[in-house]
């Protein structure tokens, strides 16, 4: 087992994604003008990096071993139902949306909370893309990702997701004290990889 | 020989990777490499024997993670000492003759500093003590500081070495496909940070390989005087069925790193994927190449956390804004903890074209040293722009180089013995470039030649301190015309020689020239036209005159420094805005009236503030509130509840508003009228979180409200909290938090205000809770948004 790391170049953006993100329920001139004034700041500052490992899935009740690590979670055993395998990533769009949202907090909170948004579209869009990668190589993924701290898989398990991948040195994500990341534009998650139509 | 002689002459041969070395040796995933010191001692010297013997004269002890965050204080030690045994004993066992030096190798702490993540400054200082004092205690040669991808904590590490040993240090960074660390520096805002502190050695490592970081290494090597190290991966890593491998051969690798090494390079090895082999290639291609003299660059610098600003041919824009100096309304801002005041002015000063922030914030009746602190690193939290430090106060002075990121420009020293003894010990600590003021203990000379022979004595006394005439700037103080005719004269004659023979840049702050005369502006513009011909390098002035502007786009076009007058003419728009801008005296109050509302529900912030001023002619401060701005609110807030109206819209509005409030604030303190407060409204995101979006829109919409409000920021402890409402006795505490994780701390905080200060009311708000969840933990009210935080404070405080 090794971790890779993985960058991508300029995905596109999911406008309607921004603004459902900052609180707009439908597409309105003034908060579109706004976004694509905060998307001119930060589309040219940010990073696209994901670092991941594939790692072997043995389920025992709710005890997940992963080799490297086990942990234990019904939700994330069900999850893995099918699985032989996963893919555990860690991704970041960097620093940029982070700077953005604080100096925009002190400055004008509309610009904030669009930054938030725009950070919070980019992120997902990249796992998306990510994942879509994985689906392309390995033929038969979990239809979604899961992540420490959904269902009963507590954030605690962030600690041990971060010894396997070393996002910190990788990537430059780094895991606070209150198991949050920074940058906060940053996911860990894992991937089910289904057992019977892997086609490696 | 020692390590630092060693360096003088020759090209310095460091080791390979390590880490990829030992997952051969079946290093497992997730386990800490540094374990193996104790565990596995053999293997770790055999690998160090191995890179001595492939011609490493440095070996790094693998240490990379060895730092207090990871292991407790015992093992720690234990480790350290483990691997510096380990690398001491490679280096006597080795069977070569070549000089062999052992260096403390030190990586990142695996935390993000503030503002970004949550590890203090201090703290990250106080953690790479740790393990430099066990480094030195335990005989290591040298310090290695490396893969640091963030200047800030880079400059925690090096002041960690630099406090606590008299060791060479070598610092590399990770710099990555663009050019830059994670966090934003350049190379060359690196050189100048590293420089600034006394680095003996600086350089690149990691993330990449050799080709891939030539650009950097190239960067580096044109503007660093002290020698220039490189570190490279073995290329791009691929997977090979199932394997980790790297795309650059043992050869490929030397002969890309001896080509630089004809460049000047003067230190190199290998980082992940390497192996002895690379070195081994590496010390064979470079053998016969003479290593390159070190050249001192001599360049006068200041840096941000992302960027370097060199002074030369360009003139530069030192906007003074920053300063209370006359300014009733930054007074009041610095009195009342605004912040926020303070940081637009910076914004706006950088939209305007400057170059350097000055910050003053030295006022009698505030605490200067943490007040600077405060802004210095709020600041650097919104903007990129390099700071200058300006204050008489060698406490904050000292306070805020050592926050500062970057190199900063330090304002000032003078001549006097008493002002350069306090200062230049900092600056050679800490780094900086020096503003030096031509006067001494006998006062400002009259004459030029008065003024170059203190400017002569400030450059020997900086040597003696080891600090270069480049980090010095000599302003040579303007003084006013109408006093003295000959003033103006003086100062741009002494400014002139001081560039010529002294050799070393200058600065002015050029709007005193015209005090106690009429239309200074006028003066003002010509003095700074006269100034920039003398070969003036800098101008600390007001980045929003016009007049200055055009005078300083128009030097820079006849001189050449504009390529087909393009700054010129973008500059030129805004003249003749500013000369065809209809005057706000000519509207109507009736018309301001209906427009002020419409630009508040329209969300233009801009137009807002104009329209307030224009009806601040007319119409009473509260009356331009209660009938204008708050109607205007009320219309937004209700669509909102309504939900006819989004979030972004909300506050565009209320930033209109809070824009129109400003206009009215600069008028009340201009005034001097003061308004009563029922009591104010102390907000805080609570300990541990750091998401305060939500919380600064209920400011926002609170103050466009007219409340007032104290905001006690992100990440506050429960008797902060406290401490502020019982000093203020407010009647109302607002709490915010979006984590599941902080919410025990949100019910501890309201615990502790029940008992210290039970006339409160607590109001809570944030993603996670809920209306039950807010009565389980003994909130007095929760709000599910901004607008209804207002409406239940309106019933508290009305």
């Amino acid at each position: 087992m090794s971790v890779q790391i993985k960058r991508y170049g300029d995905i596109p953006l999911n406008e309607t994604d921004v603004l459902r993100y900052a609180g707009c329920r439908e597409v309105d001139a003034a908060a579109l003008a706004l976004l694509y004034d905060c998307w001119d700041e930060m589309c040219g500052v940010l990073s696209n990096a994901v670092c991941y490992c594939e790692l072997p899935v043995t389920l025992v009740d709710a005890l997940c071993d992963f080799g490297v690590m086990s942990l234990c979670s019904a939700d994330l055993a069900a999850y893995f139902d099918g699985c032989d395998k996963t893919v555990l990533f860690a991704a970041t769009v960097g620093v940029a949306p982070d700077r953005l949202i604080a100096k925009y907090n002190r400055l004008s909170p509309a610009k904030a909370v669009m930054m938030q948004a725009l950070g919070a579209e980019r992120i997902e869009t990249l796992c998306d893309r990510f994942c879509a990668d994985l689906a392309k190589h390995y033929g038969d993924i979990a239809p979604s990702r899961f992540s420490p701290g959904y269902g009963d898989l507590p954030l605690e398990a962030q600690r041990e997701v971060f010894r396997v991948l070393d996002p910190a040195h990788k990537l430059g994500v780094c895991l606070n004290d209150s198991l949050l990341m920074s940058p906060t534009k940053s996911v860990t998650a894992f991937v089910g990889i289904k057992e019977k139509k892997a086609k490696r | 020989m020692t390590f630092s002689e060693f360096l003088k002459e020759n090209i310095v041969y460091l080791d390979g990777g390590m880490g990829t070395l030992l997952q051969a040796q079946g290093l497992q995933p997730g386990e800490y490499p540094e374990r193996w010191n104790i565990t596995h001692p053999e293997v770790i010297t055999d690998i160090h024997r191995r890179y001595y013997e492939a011609g490493s004269n440095v070996v790094c002890t693998n240490t990379f993670g060895a730092n207090a965050l990871k292991f407790d204080d015992g093992e720690l030690e234990q480790i350290l000492c483990a691997a510096l045994t380990n690398a001491k004993a490679a280096r006597e066992t080795a069977s070569v003759q070549h000089p062999r030096f052992v260096a403390l190798d030190i990586g990142p702490s695996g935390k993000l500093l503030k503002p970004l993540g949550d590890l203090d400054f201090e703290d990250a200082v106080a953690v790479f003590a740790k393990t430099v004092k066990l480094g030195v205690k335990y005989g290591a040669d040298l310090i290695v500081i490396e893969t640091m991808n963030d200047s800030y904590e880079t400059k925690a590490a090096l002041l960690a070495a630099k406090e606590n040993s008299t060791l060479p240090i070598i610092v590399t960074n990770a710099y990555g496909e663009d050019g830059k660390l994670m966090t934003g520096a350049s190379p060359a805002a690196m050189v100048a940070l590293l420089e600034g502190m006394g680095v003996d050695a600086l350089g690149a490592n990691c993330s990449l390989g050799p080709k891939q970081l030539r650009g950097v290494a190239e960067e580096l090597l044109q503007a660093a005087s002290v020698p220039v190290v490189l570190k490279p991966n073995a290329g791009l890593p691929q997977v090979v069925d199932g394997k980790t491998v790297f795309d650059v051969t043992p050869d490929e690798f030397a002969a890309e790193l001896a080509s630089l090494v004809g460049k000047g390079l003067r230190v190199a090895g290998g980082c992940c994927g390497t192996t002895p082999e690379y070195i081994r290639a590496l010390t064979a291609a470079t053998a016969s190449i003479t290593p390159l003299p070190l050249t001192g660059k001599q360049r006068t610098v200041v840096s941000s956390y992302a960027r370097a600003v060199v002074f030369g041919k360009m003139p530069l824009l030192i906007g003074e804004r920053i300063n209370p100096t006359g300014k009733k309304r930054f007074k009041q801002a610095l009195i009342n903890n605004e912040i926020d005041y303070l940081l637009s002015e910076g914004i706006r000063q950088q939209e305007a074209g400057a170059h350097i922030l000055d910050v003053n914030v030295g006022l009698p009746d505030i605490d200067e040293p943490s007040m600077l602190k405060t802004a210095v690193c709020e600041l650097q939290a919104i903007t990129d722009l390099p700071l200058q430090i300006d204050t008489a106060n060698v406490t904050a002075m000292e306070g805020a180089l050592r926050r500062y990121n970057g190199k900063a420009m330090v304002n000032s020293v003078n001549g006097k013995a008493e002002s350069m003894h306090a200062v230049f010990p900092l600056v050679k600590k800490y780094g900086g470039l020096v503003v030096a003021l031509t006067l001494d203990e006998d006062g400002i000379p009259a004459t030029v030649e008065g003024r170059l022979a203190i400017a002569r004595k400030i450059v020997d006394t900086a040597a003696s301190y080891g600090i270069g005439r480049h980090d010095l700037i000599f302003d040579t103080l303007t003084m006013a015309v109408s006093a003295d005719p000959t003033a103006a004269a003086v100062t741009l004659e002494a400014l002139r020689r001081i560039r010529t023979e002294l050799g070393c840049h200058t600065s002015l702050g050029v709007s005193n020239v015209s005090f106690g005369l009429p239309s200074r502006e006028a003066l003002n513009g010509t003095f700074f036209a006269m100034a920039l011909a003398s070969g003036l390098s800098a101008a600390i002035m007001n980045p929003f005159s016009a007049e200055m502007q055009k005078v300083y786009h128009s030097y820079k076009a006849l001189n050449g420094l504009d390529p087909n007058c393009e700054g010129y003419i973008r500059a030129a728009e805004t003249f003749a805005a500013a000369t065809t801008a209809v005057p706000t005296a000519t509207v109507s109050p009736l018309t301001a009236a209906s427009e002020l509302q419409q630009a508040i529900v329209r969300g233009l912030k801009d137009k807002a503030g104009e329209m307030a001023t224009a009806l601040l002619k007319t119409v009473p401060p509260l009356e331009i509130v209660n009938g204008e701005i708050i109607p205007a609110l009320n219309l937004v807030g209700e669509g909102f509840e309504k939900k006819t109206v989004y979030l972004p819209q909300l506050l565009m509005s209320a930033e209109a508003a809070k824009g129109a409030f400003e206009s009215i604030k600069a008028f009340v303190a201009a005034t001097e009228a003061t308004t009563a407060s029922a009591g104010p409204f102390v907000l805080a995101t609570v300990k541990g979180d750091i998401h305060d979006i939500g919380k600064n829109i209920v400011k926002l919409l609170l103050e466009n409200y007219g409340f007032e409000v104290i905001d006690l920021g992100r990440d506050v402890p429960p008797e902060t909290v406290v401490e502020a409402v019982v000093e203020r006795r407010a009647p109302l505490a607002g709490l915010s938090a979006l984590m599941t994780t902080t919410v025990p701390a949100m019910e501890e905080t309201i615990a502790l205000l029940k008992e210290k200060a039970p006339w409160c009311k607590v109001i809570v708000g944030g993603a996670v809770l809920t209306k039950e969840y807010a009565d389980t933990i003994g909130a007095d009210h929760y709000a599910k948004d901004a607008m209804e935080a207002v409406r239940y404070a309106e019933t508290v405080i009305g």
